[in-house]
């Protein structure tokens, strides 16, 4: 029992020391979806952490949690960085949406910052990255570099950040070749090496010779490049998987946003907002070009500085899988619409289960 | 098209086949262990690493039986030699597999592997059909061909697997005729884990030749399933394995076909099929009765 006690004391001083040794201007806190090390998603999302590190070194501290459930459990861990004495939360998975919520009204002190939902709340803001910007860049360049006309498109869920990414695809690709098609695939993981690789093998041994993908891993392009066909990275720059395979890589970065809001936190002018940016503000970037002729890569540039200026994709004409016109000439889709997309564009042999 | 389909099969079906055979004997011997996740994933991230540092498939693969092995070492002690709950000390086992890997694997996220050669045996390799499916792939495809036909014979026709499945089946007997229990359970626990390690390096080194976190994402569990499924016969593991495989990797070829089955509906049909054959096998209680080793995941304390 003696024991006991001594080891108690010398747990809370040695508790009490780590505390002190560690005042920083603001403590920042991360919950993530996937581990660290999945070189994707949430990998993209460490490297912005480690980002806001070397900004700030000692005037921040930064805590972050990995592999956390979407359900329950999320709602444990983000109550427990709230109560940590975290002043900010970013939850960094769509699923954290609900419980991101609930535990930002019970802690009205603490700034949350949710990525890719769309509920917020005066100290609750959410964030997100216009990925199908990247995608229109990528349709060209497959429809371009097709021979046979036909690419693969490996996806995870069928939600609208999803269906958007297939969509803003085919119409970048169908500027360059209008009898374009896509085989879609869905794997229903967002992270399972080995079955992604199993669904680059099924589509390589159907012809396609530009493989796309919406999940996280390296294992599709790896196949890619086996089979002496082409594709495009996901969420980081896979070249080095991929030397000869891969064309470029919409890679996420969340470092500047994650720096500019720590910053505001610092400064005391943090307000809710909702954030969509993409090419422009340097949120999605392309990997450097590579494999590729150089009037494709001129092209592909001229899309980038295209959209950074401020045009948008998804701008009218566009006409759905009936052939029916659903965005009028000229006209650009509002963002609520192609954040909340649930149809796909004329041209995708898929159907949506609805 | 049908030849690159089964090339695709056999891929997807080797390191379950191989894991479900490891945990097969460890099965018959009448010890559960559930950690067979956590010892593929430490197979898998040694195994890389290994590769990665020597430049060498073969040291990668060897390394990778070794991690399974020392993980195993540490659960057949503990449930052994301790007498710890089989199945919490499995379900630990895989936690601390999954975590340790991480923390090993920090180092080589983001690198290219090594991937396995591929291994053509001359003469058979050029048998039309039959020669590039079965006979042009990596070497551990035909050492999970060879394990198949080695645990077959070793379990039902020699001294050492009738021992094996005395103790799995009645300890107390074996025992009492003078077996030590513990040494063969302990022995049987070691090569559960060298083959789950392999398992992992397969998937390290030659399905997917990169090393992610949780780059197994339960196969480790399936090959669990397996076992039941097969219901402790060797061969019907190889059943089991080349069925899940086919399962998985038609799916894929229907929806790039554009069959328009909801996709969700098809990712299950891996599990469906599973159950389905479950099910038939189990129809027959007297022949799975026959099968399942009666001390299955009973501790056993040798009363001195």
């Amino acid at each position: 029992m003696k024991n006991l006690l001594k080891a108690t004391a010398a747990a809370a001083v040695f508790t009490a020391m780590a505390g002190a040794a560690h005042a920083a201007d603001v403590k920042a806190c991360w919950v993530y979806v996937g581990p660290v090390g999945d070189f994707g998603w949430t990998y993209q999302h460490d490297q912005g952490r480690q980002a806001v590190v070397a900004e700030f070194g000692d005037k921040v501290e930064t805590a972050f949690l990995e592999s956390v459930p979407e359900g329950p459990d999320a709602e444990r861990a983000i109550e427990r960085f709230a109560r940590d004495g975290c002043d900010i939360v970013f939850t960094t998975s769509f699923g954290y949406m609900n419980p991101t919520v609930k535990v930002a009204k019970k802690y009205p002190d603490v700034k949350f910052e949710h990525a890719t939902g769309y509920k917020s709340a005066d100290n609750l803001a959410t964030y997100n990255s216009k990925f199908h910007e990247g995608r229109y860049i990528i349709g060209q360049i497959a429809g371009k570099m097709s021979k046979t006309g036909v690419a693969g498109y490996i996806t995870s869920f069928p939600i609208p950040e999803v269906i958007s990414g297939i969509n803003a695809f085919m119409l970048g690709a169908q500027t360059v070749n209008p009898d374009f098609k896509v085989k879609v695939v869905w794997a229903n993981t967002w992270f399972d090496p080995a079955k992604e690789a199993d669904a680059a093998k099924a589509l390589a041994d159907q012809g396609v010779d530009i493989m796309v993908q919406h999940t996280d891993s390296t294992a599709p392009l790896q196949v890619a490049q086996e089979r002496g066909i082409h594709g495009f990275g996901q969420a980081s720059d896979m070249i080095a998987f991929a030397p000869k395979s891969q064309y470029t890589a919409i890679i996420d970065e969340w470092g500047p946003y994650y720096i500019e809001r720590i910053k505001e936190v610092m400064e005391g002018t943090w307000e809710t907002k909702q954030t969509w940016s993409g090419l422009a503000e340097g949120h999605v970037v392309m990997a450097p070009y590579t494999n590729l002729p150089d009037d494709v890569v001129a092209m592909a540039k001229e899309t980038e500085a295209k959209i950074s200026g401020g045009w948008e994709p998804f701008t009218g004409p566009i006409f759905n899988q009936e052939g029916e016109k659903v965005v009028e000439d000229g006209v650009t889709l509002e963002d609520g619409a192609i954040l909340g997309m649930d149809w796909y564009v004329q041209g995708v042999d898929d159907k949506l289960s609805k | 098209m049908f030849e690159a389909i089964l090339l695709t099969v056999i891929t997807a079906a080797t390191p379950l086949l191989i894991a479900a055979l490891g945990e097969l004997v460890v099965e018959r011997s009448g010890v559960l262990n559930l950690g067979v996740e956590g010892m593929m994933i430490m197979g898998a991230v040694v195994g890389f690493a290994a590769a990665n540092l020597t430049g060498s498939g073969t040291l990668g693969a060897l390394a990778a039986v070794l991690a399974g092995v020392c993980m195993a070492s540490l659960f057949g002690f503990l449930v052994l030699y301790l007498a710890t709950n089989q199945v919490a000390t499995g379900l630990s086992l895989t936690i601390l597999g999954l975590g340790l890997s991480g923390m090993i694997g920090e180092a080589f996220i983001g690198v290219p592997g090594l991937k396995l050669p591929r291994l053509d045996i001359p003469l058979l390799s050029d048998i039309p059909f039959i020669g590039p499916v079965f006979f042009q792939q990596d070497a551990l495809v035909y050492v999970a061909f060879a394990l198949v036909a080695l645990v077959s014979y070793v379990l039902f026709r020699t001294r050492m697997g009738l021992i094996l499945r005395a103790v799995g089946d009645n300890h107390g007997s074996a025992h009492a005729l003078g077996y030590s229990v513990l040494r063969v359970r302990f022995l049987a626990v070691l090569f559960g884990g060298g083959c789950a390690g392999l398992a992992g390096g397969y998937m390290s080194l030659a399905y997917t030749p990169q090393w992610v976190e949780n780059m197994t994402a339960g196969r480790g569990w399936i090959a669990l399933a397996l076992v039941v499924f097969s219901s402790w016969l060797p061969l019907r593991v190889v059943g089991g394995a080349y069925l899940f495989g086919a399962v998985t990797v038609l799916t894929f070829h229907a929806q790039a076909q554009g069959i328009g089955i909801p996709s969700q509906f098809l990712s299950s049909l891996p599990y469906l099929a599973t159950i389905l054959v479950l099910v038939v096998i189990s129809a027959n209680r007297r022949l799975t009765l026959v099968n399942t080793p009666a001390c299955l995941g009973k501790p056993f304390v040798p009363d001195r």
